[in-house]
Formats: structure tokens, C-alpha cells, sequence
């Protein structure tokens, strides 16, 4: 089969771009989808919170996906479901495999990357210990949880402070577990603040700061879980141990974009988003495919997965009627407490007026500059009070302002 | 006369809040905006909250349906809530905003569906 755009996942972002594909007049899409329903991970997140921006209201996230693929399906956009694809070619060919087809290949005109991204495991952490049963990500607990009705554990230790912990740390309490505490490494929460007040405070649970988890007792099933304090190298400070008898520890250090794929299709990654390197347009170093939503940078807010994959779409479509090719990019460099930035690279003759730079630093801040280096001159400087790691923000480049750039850079200064 | 530490949740500032309470007196300092202050009087007048979980559905092709209580409710309403929660059953099909339980805990509000579960 060949179509004008396959999209590679049906969770928020993979919706959101093959809806704006179709707004462009390109009719001829597929989403593939591994699980057997579309909305991807948001169909575990019972929480509410969701589409303040898209919607103006406050949603859970299986009401937030139903919009979505409940207008999918009125525009008859086709998907498939319980299919896994497992190759992408740089030119164009995406294999999958599913009870119903067995292996198929299709061939695309324009890809979009929508695979979202999954939790840093255990074994990333290197925490000694048994390796009892009652260790679980956070996310797999939420989808037994929320999804399969299972009580995960009566008493929990969650380590790391991300929303999906924080969440978790609240609805195991509500289910009638006792949660003995949050660790977190840093001397700060990776948590939205509103989470760490609704999710923890209300329910008294400690949030430790500068701690980790430096045992693990027990052998078939979790006893006890033995949490030390750190010091500025986030090295356990000896002494400063405490130990918490439970059966269950919560997993919530971080998410990774899922990029098996991009990598066959010779997609270049970034080495601090682990994501693929997109210039205005969404689309990667291989012509003609794109990536949006979380493979390509870890959200906070499912409302910014929709906005960018919709552009992604849009410029997937305009691909695909246009064949348009771009080969003179200028970087975006960062420096100065800024980690990274998406777009990584813009290419100014044909950008649109107006696009969106979205970035994280790389620590808390308080009262600096956000600015921009064009040429080595600042064009914009603006104020902030506090700025977070945990928090993604946002600045918007006209073309107009970017007109004869040879160099651009976005930086912190201090606030004079 | 009272005092409470609170975190304003009104914006990624998070200022630390004080809030003295003296009878129907209230004083808010530590918030750098009006919200700070607005968010403080309604934390200890009369905090709510709005509680999501799922409750177990009988001959659905899914075996539990998310919910949610269609206003927020009082905070000091969340484990008799919950409680009423996890007593009840459904039975598929089941559509987003389907009513769940009426008046839960006495509050006067609904929990109702989130999701759609189509029968087995």
C-alpha cells in the first residue's frame, strides 16, 4: 500500500498531526498504533488537569484523548491498531506487524515520528538491592492500576519527584495505601508545583529533597527500602540513613524518547533530548520525515504536544504537496543555563512569520533574562522571576527579526 | 489566633504563603499577586478539589471505568468520596458523562463517567 502521510503512533501528538494533515487536503494517511486504542498514554492518566489551553476547561486525559480520536474517526482518517511497527527506511518504508495483516510493509511520501516516550527503568539507576517482585516504574503501576484494577502495594516508597510520581503518590493514598515518602535527588522537584501541593501536601506525604534510595531489602517480595541523603555531588552522605519498611517502591526518574525507529531510518539525534534534531518545519535530517510530541522532546503539558504536532502536520502536508526541500539552515545555539532548544535549527528564507521556540534550562533560577543572541546582539531579553528545570518555556521569533542572521543563540542573563 | 504555610499553586512562582487566621480575620502575606491572596482565603475557608478514579464495570469490554466528580468537592468530602467508589458497579455500555453515582458523599454532586466502555 502507499500513502501521502503515515504517522507512527496514535497517542496525542500522532492525532493532533494526522487531524492537521488532513485540514491541508491530503487525504491519504494512516496512523499505526500498537495498542488496541487510539489516545496512547493518556487513556491511564484518569487524572484531571488537561486541555486548560486547547479546550479552556480542565479535563481528564481519556475525556482529552476521546476529542481527539473521536474526530479522527468523523473525518475518516484510517488507523490501524494492534500493530507494531518494527523498521522505518529512509526512503520511506514502514514495516509493521499485526495479528490481522502478519508483516506488511507500507510506503509513505512523508513520515511522521509519534512514538512518545517511556520511563527510565531500574537498571538506568544503579541501586544495589535484591531484586524483589514490587518494583515498579510508575507508569506501569498507574496502567494496573487505572487500566487493569490491580492494588499495586499497601505500603509505597516512590523515588523521584516527576509528575508521574507525584500523581501516583495521590492515587495510591486515595485507593488506601500509605505513602512513606517521595525521594528526590536534586534539591529541587522535576514536578509541576500545583502537583506537589494537590498530590503531596494535601495527603501529607513527605517530599525528601537531595535524598535517594541506597537499598533495597527483601527478597520474594519488597520489606523495606533504605532512603540516604546526598550531598552536592549527589553522592549518599554516610549516616543519614533511614529506612522505610514497605512492599512496594515507585519508580519516577524520568522519561526517554522512543527512537529505535528514527535511528534505522539514519534519523540524527540530539544528545540532550535524546530526541531527533528538527529544524521550523518538524522535519528531521531525512527529507520528508518529520517528528512531533513527545519522541521528539519530554512535555509537561499534553496541550503543547497537540500545538506542535498540529504545525508538524501542517508541514508534513505542505511536504507532500510542495516537495519542498531545505538545505540552508542556521543553528540555534544555547549556552548559559539553557539545555537545549527546539527547533535546533531554522531555516530562514522559508520559515513561517511566526514560530515558536520551545526550550528547558538546566537549573532553578531566579530573576534572569531570557535572551536572544542575534549575531551577538541581543533582540530580545525578557524577564523572568523563576525559571525551572521541570517547567518548558516558550519564545516566539518573527522572520522579520531574524532577517540576515548568520549566528543565533538563546541564553540566560542576569536581570539588572 | 492560627497560622499556615501554604504553596500558591496560581503560576510556576509558587510563592510560600503565610496565612494568619484570627476569627473571621484573615491575612495573607508572602504572595507576590492578588491570585496569591485569593487562592490563600479559599484554602482555608472552603478548600475543594475534584477527585478522579475508577469504578468496577460489569459485561464491559473493559473491567473498570475512569470517573470523576463533576464539580469539586470538599476537600474534607475526598475519602467518604472514594469510599462510595469503591463500593459501586456498572454496567456497560457506558458513555463519557454518563452519571456513575448521584449526590456522592452528600455533596450534591455527581461523579461521572470519563471514558466510554462498550459492552462485551
Amino acid at each position: 500500500m502507499k500513502y501521502d502521510v503515515v504517522i507512527i503512533g496514535g497517542g496525542p501528538a500522532g492525532l493532533a498531526a494526522a487531524l492537521a494533515v488532513k485540514k491541508e487536503g491530503v487525504d491519504n494517511i494512516l496512523i499505526i498504533e500498537r495498542d488496541d486504542k487510539l489516545g496512547g498514554i493518556l487513556n491511564q492518566c484518569i487524572h484531571n488537569g488537561f486541555g486548560l489551553h486547547t479546550f479552556k476547561e480542565e479535563l481528564t486525559g481519556p475525556e482529552y484523548a476521546n476529542r481527539f480520536a473521536q474526530k479522527v474517526i468523523e473525518e475518516k482518517i484510517a488507523y490501524k491498531l494492534n500493530c507494531m511497527v518494527i523498521s522505518v527506511s529512509d526512503d520511506k518504508k514502514v514495516t509493521y506487524v499485526s495479528k490481522e495483516d502478519g508483516l506488511n510493509i507500507v510506503e509513505a511520501k512523508a513520515i511522521i515520528l509519534a512514538m512518545g516516550c517511556r520511563e527510565r527503568p531500574r537498571g538506568a539507576l544503579n541501586i544495589p538491592g535484591f531484586r524483589p517482585a514490587g518494583i515498579y516504574s510508575a507508569g506501569t503501576a498507574q496502567r494496573l492500576m487505572n487500566i487493569e484494577g490491580y492494588k499495586v502495594g499497601n505500603e509505597v516508597v516512590i523515588l523521584g519527584s516527576g509528575d508521574i510520581g507525584l500523581i501516583m503518590a495521590r492515587r495510591m493514598t486515595l485507593e488506601g495505601a500509605k505513602v512513606k515518602c517521595v525521594a528526590e535527588l536534586m534539591p529541587y522537584s522535576g514536578g509541576l508545583k500545583r502537583n506537589i501541593v494537590q498530590c503531596l501536601n494535601d495527603y501529607n506525604i513527605p517530599l525528601l529533597l537531595s535524598h535517594t534510595v541506597v537499598d533495597i531489602k527483601g527478597k520474594e517480595r519488597v520489606s523495606s527500602v533504605v532512603v540516604a541523603e546526598v550531598d552536592e555531588n549527589r553522592k549518599p552522605i554516610k549516616g543519614t540513613e533511614k529506612e522505610f519498611k514497605c512492599d512496594t517502591l515507585l519508580l519516577s526518574v524520568g522519561l526517554l524518547p522512543e527512537n529505535e525507529l528514527s535511528k534505522l531510518a539514519n534519523v540524527e539525534l540530539s544528545r540532550v533530548t535524546s530526541g531527533p534534531i528538527v529544524s521550523d518545519n518538524f522535519e528531521t535530517n531525512v527529507n520528508g520525515i518529520f517528528a512531533c510530541g513527545n519522541v521528539l522532546h519530554v512535555h509537561d503539558l499534553v496541550d503543547y504536544v497537540s500545538s506542535e504536532a498540529e504545525l508538524a502536520g501542517t508541514y508534513a502536508a505542505k511536504y507532500v504537496k510542495e516537495n519542498t526541500a531545505h538545505n540552508s539552515y542556521i543553528n540555534v545555539e544555547v549556552k548559559d543555563g539553557v539545555r537545549y532548544t527546539v527547533p535546533q535549527k531554522i531555516d530562514i528564507d522559508n520559515m513561517a512569520d511566526r514560530i515558536i521556540v520551545r526550550f528547558r534550562v538546566s537549573n532553578e533560577y531566579r530573576n534572569k533574562r531570557i535572551v536572544v543572541l542575534k549575531n551577538n546582539e541581543e533582540i530580545r531579553s525578557i524577564k523572568k522571576k523563576v525559571l525551572a528545570p521541570g517547567e518548558m518555556e516558550q519564545l516566539f521569533l518573527s522572520k522579520d527579526e531574524l532577517k540576515d542572521a548568520k549566528t543565533l543563540c538563546v541564553c540566560l542573563k542576569e536581570n539588572q | 489566633m492560627e497560622t499556615r504555610e501554604m504553596i500558591c499553586i496560581g503560576c510556576p512562582l509558587g510563592c510560600n504563603l503565610t496565612v494568619k487566621i484570627d476569627g473571621t480575620d484573615i491575612m495573607v502575606s508572602g504572595n507576590n499577586c492578588a491570585n496569591g491572596e485569593r487562592y490563600a482565603k479559599n484554602e482555608v475557608t472552603n478548600p475543594v478539589r475534584i477527585v478522579t478514579s475508577t469504578i468496577n464495570v460489569q459485561n464491559g469490554k473493559e473491567t473498570r471505568v475512569s470517573c470523576k466528580t463533576e464539580n469539586a468537592i470538599p476537600k474534607d468530602k475526598i475519602f467518604d468520596c472514594m469510599d462510595e467508589i469503591k463500593k459501586a458497579h456498572v454496567n456497560a455500555p457506558i458513555q463519557i458523562g454518563d452519571i456513575l453515582i448521584k449526590n456522592v458523599a452528600e455533596t450534591g454532586i455527581n461523579v461521572i463517567a470519563t471514558k466510554n466502555i462498550s459492552q462485551k
